[in-house]
């Protein structure tokens, strides 16, 4: 895979909360750059601050130390369109699918035939397609989160932020379903960042590893993930013979403050 | 479900048939609680346990029932007290939405109005009663607005609080949509708010007519709290108890017709 250039880059980012028992420091001099078409995965301790960095990149936060880079191709400083999927799928109950899909066009005023064209499209590629005028509580799990990604890939993203997603899922249909989702991302030819807590599912999905320490969160290491693969997909990379030892490797940094 | 005759049941069948026997069972013991009150009603006041000038009994209260529609305007009475309920409880609704949706945009307006609600809300609003004759005179004015006063303050601390419950991460999906706050309002808050806005309507309704009743005693020539104050104090017991019976019978249509609207509006929106 060939990245061209960095679609983001941070740098030094530095975040605080505040309250009146004082200040938490929650980010300090973060930097990294994430290349087109890239699948990072941040992982961390939990509470280190990981939702904060993917809100600062999504924008819904300013940070308070540091900048945010973008380079693109043609020399522009355009932030790049960024879709959020969260933590659980929040399809609305008292929409349809394809009205929930089709949410964020509604929101930005964009309900063209050629984006809707786009909807009818995906719902067909992803087994949608006769499922659009049921409610979300008519779909599997796996179904739904299918749905959640059309509607933010509804917006024609450049880049995917993932915020712990399918958590709320068991732990079987986790597996398949985050495997099922990131294959579909990759065949969208979009670039990614997954927060999560789950090593393993860091090593199989993600291009790259970028290890957070504990609060305040600095990048403690970066892992360039190669895994020697039967195929493509993220079941076959737990599989992978040098898994278990990224693994380790991750397990040492996570655990080994300092 | 038809079943053919000499055809054993099979396991949902028999479960459906449980379900229905113990809901005829309820209703069946519902309507004989009520048929046995009335004997025994009628029977203490024929056998003069107690004292049908007090008490009255079911003939007495059909009887005066009967009369009150040939001689008086009983059916005016009821109309009045339904029009002023039906009115203030239409008022609540728009005011406290309204109300409870600014309470929702401004969390700043929200903390400062925050007491002043509470103290209204458990403030006994018949005090205000009074005020109201003074300000706005005997009428209908003057009922509208105390059966108002009865319900609002609950109701848009009940909206308000609706509208907070809403899961947050919901509203964050209309912001990083690229949804603004009005949006994540009419997507989000106010769609996902429906069943706390019915039931609180349901309440609501209960204490509009409850206000209602307060006005009426107080400030009104007309309607059937008027009635039963009017009943008092010529003491004909026999048209209070009648106007209490015919409000019962108000409260549960008012109620039931609620519950329909809801029942309609789950089964429209799958809920």
């Amino acid at each position: 895979m060939a990245y061209m250039h960095n679609i983001l880059e941070l740098k030094n980012i530095g975040y605080s909360y505040h309250s009146l028992h004082g200040e938490t420091k929650a980010l300090k001099d973060i930097s990294f750059g994430v290349r087109e078409g890239e699948f990072i995965a941040i992982v961390g301790p939990s509470g280190c601050g990981k939702s904060t960095l993917l809100s600062i990149i999504a924008g819904l936060l300013t940070p308070e130390e540091g900048t945010i880079l973008v380079n693109n191709p043609d020399g522009t400083l355009h932030y790049p369109k960024i879709g959020y999927m969260l933590q659980r799928d929040h399809l609305f109950e008292w929409r349809t699918v394809y009205r929930n899909v089709t949410l964020g066009l509604e929101l930005n005023h964009n309900m063209t035939k050629e984006r809707l064209d786009v909807v009818d499209q995906l719902l067909e590629d992803y087994g949608l397609d006769k499922f659009r005028d049921k409610r979300p509580s008519e779909l599997s799990g796996g179904m739904k989160q299918r749905a959640a990604l059309i509607r933010t890939l509804a917006l024609e993203p450049q880049l995917l932020l993932l915020d712990e997603p399918f958590s709320a899922l068991d732990y079987q249909t986790r597996l398949f379903v985050s495997a099922d989702i990131c294959r579909l991302i990759r065949a969208a030819g979009k670039t990614m960042i997954i927060i999560t807590h789950d090593l393993s599912e860091a090593i199989s999905l993600a291009d790259r590893i970028i290890v957070l320490s504990g609060r305040p969160a600095v990048v403690k290491n970066e892992v360039t993930v190669n895994l020697t693969l039967a195929d493509d997909s993220p079941l076959a990379a737990r599989n992978a013979p040098e898994f278990q030892q990224y693994f380790n490797m991750l397990w040492e940094d996570m655990t080994h403050e300092n | 479900m038809k079943t053919e005759p000499g055809k054993k049941l099979t396991r949902q069948e028999e479960f459906v048939k449980m379900h229905r026997r113990h809901h005829h069972e309820i209703a069946s013991w519902r309507t004989i609680l009520f048929v046995l009150f009335l004997i025994l009603w009628e029977v203490s006041a024929r056998l003069k346990w107690i004292d049908s000038f007090f008490f009255s009994s079911p003939s007495r209260v059909a009887q005066c029932f009967i009369e009150q529609l040939k001689h008086n305007s009983m059916l005016s009475h009821i109309g009045v007290t339904l029009f002023e309920t039906l009115f203030s409880f239409l008022l609540v609704l728009l005011f406290s939405l309204l109300v409870s949706t600014l309470l929702w945009y401004s969390t700043k307006l929200s903390e400062i109005l925050e007491p002043y609600l509470v103290v209204l809300n458990s403030l006994p609003k018949s005090a205000l009663a009074p005020l109201f004759i003074v300000w706005l005179g005997t009428g209908t004015k003057t009922i509208i607005v105390a059966g108002i006063s009865v319900a609002i303050f609950g109701s848009i601390i009940s909206f308000f609080t609706g509208f907070q419950q809403v899961d947050a991460e919901k509203i964050t999906l209309v912001y990083t949509l690229g949804g603004s706050r009005r949006d994540a309002f009419f997507k989000v808050v106010l769609p996902g708010s429906v069943p706390i806005l019915l039931s609180t309507a349901k309440v609501n309704i209960g204490l509009a007519l409850v206000g209602v009743i307060i006005g009426e005693f107080l400030a009104a020539r007309r309607g059937l709290g008027y009635l039963i104050i009017y009943g008092s104090q010529v003491f004909q017991l026999d048209m209070v108890i009648t106007s209490i019976i015919v409000l019962c019978i108000i409260a549960l249509i008012f109620y039931k017709s609620i519950q329909i609207i809801e029942h309609q509006i789950k089964i429209k929106f799958k809920m």
